[in-house]
């Protein structure tokens, strides 16, 4: 019996010591060697100043730029340090009036676009932090963020189709596009 | 359906079954102590290991000592993670400062844990310090997991042995899976996650400060802290300005690796692997969701192995397969679908090259439909719980089968060892139906299968079943177990119904709008975690050991082959049949309820 117990406990310890500081220590220090940029948080500097992530979104309501998913975080949206998801079902009376409260944000900023709109548009990301739209999202917002820069309409279809990201091998995931990306590269183009 | 979503259950299905073979056949060496290249390594580890715990490794231990080992060890497990939560205040490695957990939470999650089930009540970031995260949760994701293993194989062990007291050394098995399987795959996949995107330091969040600053509304609060309310009762609101961007980090690559391999499912932050730091691509998103099923399904041949006939782990393997395609590709066409009441919005739900479209609430869009419904019905088939996807923001019938998966009993892949103990328990029951139908002693492995392994087996079944609905049916009918509902009518009762089928098989998924963070489901929730593992690892043990001592019998003209496609569908037919005569009243008030509300 107490053998036994102290097996249990010397295990563990044991195990704590292996699986719980030599292994993510080792995970650590390989990984800061090999791929540094990745393990501290893919951020992107400009003239010595940190941008961004390019993984993780941002909020952007402004008509000159292209907006990304909705996001549920709270307090407020794109919150870094507490992501999360609508959690709403598809029945939800709240979900039908954030997507309709988005169309008629969307509807207001461009009133000639009567094309039905793409759904990842109008939805919540499930991290509340999704960097990216789909490129019909980008297309469809394409004509009111040239009419708000004062740009050619096929300049900036150019800049989204720069910035489209196919699936991985061609197979994994879904073609996208980078909200934050494609937003700054648009900054460029004045 | 796009030919793209079937392209990538296909893909998905093809590179875990070329992996299996070799993983399992490598596991078999593992505990059958034959020699293997990483033996050479870290087999001065090992011995050093045994030496420091007083542990003799040849020591064989009969299935009570064995059941007694496990028991401990995983006291001794909850103990420390309920205390290092409760002190984490006190400890280093916080940089968030965050504050001790609380009794009930803590508890709850020492359980969830230690039982495999990461059932996640806490939101990661806001809630575990780096230290708790890493020494408390991580250390349970890798012990959790190989506890699994071990228990599957003493009982494989009591169908090979015959005439045998003894079902082989828990501490020697724990070990061996930890040191040779879980560390080294881990290791394999953390770095390949960091390479995609996934963070790993020790450094604490960034703030990075915007240059174009944009805002938002929040209730204006009075002096007492109270809302504001303007002339006609709406809450004032003012304008708040967003001049920072919080940049999360922290040591998660190494605990994404085996919350994912282990059947664990604890995410590092709270949405888990739906966050950009957890899975940001769709290569780490394959990667993650390959290491769901990865060992479940490599055990299956690693089963043939060991007792000596390989048609009989294809055999199980087969079974779980055939279900989970299924399953799957469902769950990836309801969700295809969307959500009716949108398109009369005007929202274009149709899948094109350049867009997903289908029902993207609650989804990232790297993932679009197909790889969050595979994810989803993945998860909740094996024991994992981890999410790439908010599952309560599915189709009422996408929903479904993630749910119905989870109350089968997490037989198809299920847990790491867990998985295939409950399969073997059902491929028990289903020789002994067969040999109901035609009159004969039934037989298994060359086993008779007699009274007290079919008490057991049925005892295994029943338990979690009726642990499923009891929870329910107390939360549905208490105030405190109403007020975690997030949505209303069918959905709510669907949220709840999925919470206890989710913590009393040890998956720990969820349907994340419950407010389970609460002391009525954290106490609730907890006891089913507790019941569901132990109660279920005490029987499938006693059946192990009461194999080990009876004679093999050879298979004459009577003996049922249980590795023919005639078996396989019949196993099948026992697994669903009881998954489906038990839950279809509860899923007729939860998701086809909702599901016949909503079509136009």
């Amino acid at each position: 019996m107490t053998t036994m117990i102290r097996n249990a406990f010397m295990s563990l310890l044991l195990f704590t010591i292996l699986t719980g500081v030599i292994y993510p220590l080792t995970v650590t220090v390989v990984a800061q060697a090999l791929f540094p940029h990745q393990a501290n948080g893919s951020i992107f500097m400009k003239d010595g100043r940190p941008i961004g992530s390019t993984l993780l979104g941002r909020q952007f309501d402004d008509p000159k730029y292209f907006w990304g998913r909705l996001s549920a975080t709270r307090p407020y949206p794109y919150n870094g340090g507490a992501s999360s998801g609508s959690n709403r079902g598809p029945n939800h009376p709240d979900l039908v009036k954030s997507v309709q409260a988005r169309i008629d944000a969307l509807r207001a900023s461009d009133q000639a676009n009567t094309r039905p709109i793409p759904v990842d548009l109008v939805t919540a990301s499930a991290s509340g932090l999704d960097p990216h739209i789909s490129p019909a999202a980008a297309e469809y917002q394409a004509a009111r963020v040239a009419r708000n820069r004062g740009m050619d309409e096929a300049k900036v279809r150019a800049v989204i189709a720069a910035y489209t990201g196919q699936r991985q091998f061609g197979i994994l995931g879904e073609p996208v596009v980078n909200v934050l990306q494609l937003n700054l590269a648009m900054d460029e183009l004045k | 359906m796009t030919a793209n979503n079937i392209l990538q259950i296909v893909l998905y299905f093809g590179v875990l079954l070329l992996l299996a073979k070799p993983l399992g056949l490598y596991m078999a060496r593992v505990y059958e102590s034959r020699p293997f290249v990483l033996d050479r390594v870290l087999g001065p580890v090992e011995r050093i290991f045994y030496r420091l715990c007083g542990i003799c490794p040849e020591e064989e231990m009969g299935w009570k000592k064995y059941t007694f080992a496990v028991l401990l060890f995983n006291a001794a497990g909850m103990l420390a993670v309920y205390l290092l939560q409760r002190l984490q205040g006190v400890l280093p490695l916080n940089p968030q400062r965050l504050p001790g957990v609380s009794p009930d939470s803590a508890f709850n999650t020492a359980v969830s844990f230690a039982t495999n089930t990461n059932w996640q009540g806490y939101g990661g970031e806001t809630t575990m310090s780096y230290l708790t995260q890493m020494v408390a949760l991580g250390v349970q994701n890798f012990v959790s997991a190989a506890t699994g293993m071990t228990v599957l194989t003493a009982l494989v062990r009591g169908f090979k042995r015959h005439s045998a007291d003894t079902i082989g050394n828990f501490w020697f098995d724990l070990t061996r899976s930890t040191l040779y399987i879980l560390m080294p795959l881990s290791l394999i996949l953390s770095l390949l996650l960091v390479s995609q995107g996934v963070v790993q330091t020790f450094s604490e969040y960034k703030n990075v400060s915007l240059t174009r600053t944009s805002s938002y509304d929040t209730t204006k609060l009075d002096d007492r802290g109270g809302p504001i309310n303007d002339a006609s009762g709406n809450a004032v609101t003012e304008k708040t300005g967003i001049k920072e961007q919080v940049i999360p980090l922290g040591p998660a690559a190494s605990q994404i690796a085996i919350k994912q391999l282990g059947a664990n499912g604890g995410g590092f932050f709270n949405v888990n692997s739906a966050h950009p730091f957890e899975n940001p691509t769709p290569l780490s998103n394959f990667l993650e969701v390959l290491a769901v099923l990865l060992i479940p399904a490599a055990l299956c041949i690693t089963f043939g192995k060991m007792v000596d006939d390989q048609r009989q782990g294809r055999a199980l393997l087969s079974a779980m397969v055939i279900v989970l395609v299924a399953l799957m590709t469902l769950c990836v066409w309801s969700e295809q679908q969307g959500n009716p009441r949108f398109t009369a919005m005007g929202v274009d739900q149709t899948a094109s090259d350049s867009q997903p479209g289908g029902n993207m609430e609650g989804k990232d869009a790297r993932f679009g439909i197909a790889n969050s419904a595979i994810w989803a019905t993945a998860t909740t088939a094996a024991a994992n719980g981890s999410v790439n996807s908010m599952h309560d923001s599915f189709t009422p019938l996408g929903g479904l089968y993630p749910m119905w998966l989870m109350q089968l009993g997490e037989v198809i892949f299920g847990g790491v060892g867990s998985g295939l103990y409950g399969m073997l328990i059902f491929a028990i029951i289903a020789v002994f139906v067969a040999g109901l139908m035609v009159g004969r002693t039934p037989e298994y492995l060359g086993k008779k299968i007699e009274m007290f392994e079919m008490k057991m087996s049925v005892l295994v079944a029943l338990i979690v079943n009726a642990l499923v609905k009891a929870g329910t049916a107390i939360a549905v009918s208490t105030k405190a177990g109403v007020a975690g509902i997030a949505n209303p009518g069918p959905h709510g009762f669907s949220e709840i119904l999925y919470a206890f089928s989710s913590a009393s098989n040890n998956n720990g998924s969820s349907f994340a709008g419950l407010s389970a963070n609460t002391v009525f489901y954290n106490t609730a929730l907890g006891i089913a975690m507790f019941i569901g593992r132990y109660w279920v690892i005490i029987p499938v043990l006693a059946i192990a050991g009461s194999l080990a001592k009876k004679k093999r019998v050879p298979a004459g003209l009577g003996t049922l082959p249980t590795h023919t496609p005639l078996f396989i569908g019949f196993l099948i037919g026992v697994i669903l049949i009881v998954g489906a005569l038990s839950f279809a009243p509860g899923l007729a008030l939860g998701p086809v309820a909702e599901h016949l509300m909503t079509r136009p």
